[in-house]
């Protein structure tokens, strides 16, 4: 269940909109942000606050990559391999930060903080090798540079 | 002279709102409601030569122009700045110097096609530009540029941001109306287009955000002086380029269209990246085909690049070295699209992978000489996919097998990696 005023906000949200489900994307984030990913709980309760089917939120939920139907760390890392960042060595990069964190691809750190993604394109080609940590962007990554992200982060918690 | 895009910008942070008024800003928003119609306007822009900068290059006022008149309902306008294309980051580039450009050319596009409210859907991890946008449009209101009657006239006109979840295809202009829409963002049958059928059904343009930021300087300097920023006749105003890959500076910068390739790598780019020596490089985003050492003279604009086999895309040049196998990167460039194929159609869906895995094989050294026959074939089966994305997607495999078919067989007859020691 979410709090009333996290209801509320959503229901003013969805109100501001031109139609009801227009706001999906928005209402998808905001649950997401709560729970910490979009739980089985969060499709429901997104259904009946934009007056859709869960199905119909569902078919959205798993279009989007910054959506998450499985639980992730409480800081997800989504790492460029798109072909702008392979110039600049993100192939490296991926396996430093695999090695780091003792994670696969789509794993998740065993204490809980960092859930590692590959994902396309950030349009930072200019500074990559990119990632983002949490949805705070980083670039020009070498290995010593993420591993003063990776302790950053874990002590910002 | 002057170029429209950048020439507001400050080196370390976004110009602010008065310093884009003391320097000419939203001058052309006044001229155009206090002295031209919305068809003058229209006039200007196809005048101008403008043609759209997120990648198809189609004609701007040609595009407005499909919107018919007299259907009664509302209208939309919808600025695309979901750039997701890889190797392009010149929209957010922009943006993050500079929101008010694409505050007043959205203002006098939606003057010229009669639209009452209009949209900037804006990707993923572009935070920093949209948290631009929306004090740029909240400081607009407020000075009575946007909003009700603005500049005390009869138009009334608001702009929202759509913030979007991250996912290629919605640059895609029917796979992004489904996503403002909250539909699943799948692309859309066409015809009908988008200008007489789109969002919630009404007539909608969509438009490029660098697009979108030219027509200010169109407006106030008229389409004459737009068309002669280009270096040649061919081409119309400027282009923003994005750079990366093997060069020694990895900039975006605001250039005449028409710039010979080797001017924009040796000049703002400070040449190539410790010495290394210029393989080829991919000049309009990761769906055009390769240029080579013999296109560096070559004048970057639409219809130039179109004749020599390639594409001026969304200028987000990639560039690569003699150290660089391009079956890799080829590779790497199919790989992205077969993981953003959204799955619509067979072609795309299983198309895609398959080609995947044909130059996976390549590279691994398993290669046959049948798979340059079978790619060739897959090349013209993936055209037949429901939007662009699958041609797209084909196009640097078409350019690899082009240009660099001795370095594919090569992979085949040594049964290895040529580049890979």
């Amino acid at each position: 269940m979410i709090p009333e005023t996290l209801k509320n906000s959503l229901k003013a949200r969805i109100a501001a909109a031109i139609t009801a489900r227009e706001a999906a994307v928005d209402v998808m984030k905001e649950l997401q942000a709560h729970y910490g990913w979009l739980t089985d709980e969060a499709v429901e309760e997104a259904a009946l606050l934009l007056g859709l089917s869960p199905l119909q939120v569902e078919e959205l939920a798993t279009f989007y990559e910054m959506i998450y139907r499985r639980p992730v760390g409480k800081k997800v890392i989504h790492v460029c391999d798109s072909i702008s960042c392979w110039c600049a060595g993100c192939d490296g990069i991926i396996q430093h930060l695999k090695d780091r964190l003792g994670v696969g691809l789509g794993g998740t750190t065993a204490d809980g903080m960092f859930t590692l993604i590959p994902c396309c394109c950030m349009g930072m080609c200019g500074d990559s090798p990119a990632m983002s940590v949490g949805g705070t962007p980083y670039g020009k990554l070498t290995p010593e540079l993420v591993d003063r992200i990776l302790e950053k982060e874990r002590r910002q918690g | 002279m002057e170029l429209p895009l950048f020439r507001h910008n400050r080196p370390d942070r976004p110009v602010t709102f008065e310093e884009y008024r003391e320097e000419g800003g939203f001058e052309a928003l006044r001229k155009a409601l206090s002295g031209m119609s919305p068809a003058e306007v229209q006039q200007a822009v196809i005048d101008s030569g403008l043609r759209g900068r997120g990648g198809a290059g189609f004609p701007t006022g040609k595009k407005w122009s499909f919107v018919p008149r007299e259907l009664p309902g509302p209208r939309w306008l919808i600025c695309n700045c979901d750039e997701m294309e890889p190797g392009t980051y010149k929209d957010r580039v922009l943006l993050e110097h500079n929101p008010y450009s694409l505050i007043e050319g959205m203002t006098l596009a939606c003057y010229a096609l009669g639209v009452r409210h209009a949209f900037v859907f804006i990707r993923k991890g572009y935070e920093k530009a949209a948290e631009n946008l929306g004090r740029g449009i909240a400081q607009a209101k407020k000075a009575g540029l946007l909003g009700e009657k603005i500049l005390g006239s009869e138009h009334s006109i608001d702009l929202d941001l759509h913030l979007s979840a991250g996912r290629y295809i919605c640059g895609e202009e029917t796979a992004l109306i489904n996503a403002l829409e909250g539909r699943r963002p799948n692309p859309r049958q066409k015809p009908p287009f988008p200008a007489v059928k789109g969002l919630w059904g009404g007539p909608t343009v969509v438009n490029n955000v660098e697009t979108l930021a030219n027509i200010p300087a169109i407006i106030a300097n008229g389409p004459g002086w737009f068309k002669g920023l280009a270096l040649n006749p061919e081409g119309a105003g400027s282009k923003l380029f994005s750079v990366s890959g093997s060069v020694a500076h990895r900039v975006c910068v605001e250039l005449p269209m028409g710039t010979p390739l080797g001017e924009i790598i040796d000049g703002p780019c400070g040449g190539m990246l410790g010495g290394r020596t210029f393989k080829a490089c991919i000049p309009g985003g990761a769906s055009t085909q390769f240029l080579t050492a013999e296109h560096l003279k070559l004048p970057m604009d639409f219809d130039t690049v179109a004749k020599a086999g390639s594409r001026l895309g969304s200028g987000g040049i990639i560039v690569f070295d003699q150290g660089h196998c391009l079956v890799e990167a080829t590779l790497n460039l199919i790989t992205f699209f077969a993981r953003e194929s959204c799955g619509w159609c067979t072609p795309c869906r299983e198309g895609l992978p398959f080609v995947k895995e044909i130059l996976q094989r390549i590279e691994a050294g398993r290669g046959e000489e049948a798979d340059l026959g079978i790619l060739r074939e897959h090349i013209r089966y993936l055209n037949y996919s429901f939007c662009a994305l699958a041609p797209g997607a084909m196009a640097p495999l078409e350019g690899l097998l082009r240009d660099f078919e001795d370095e594919v067989r090569e992979h085949i007859v040594k049964k290895r990696c040529p580049l890979k020691a």
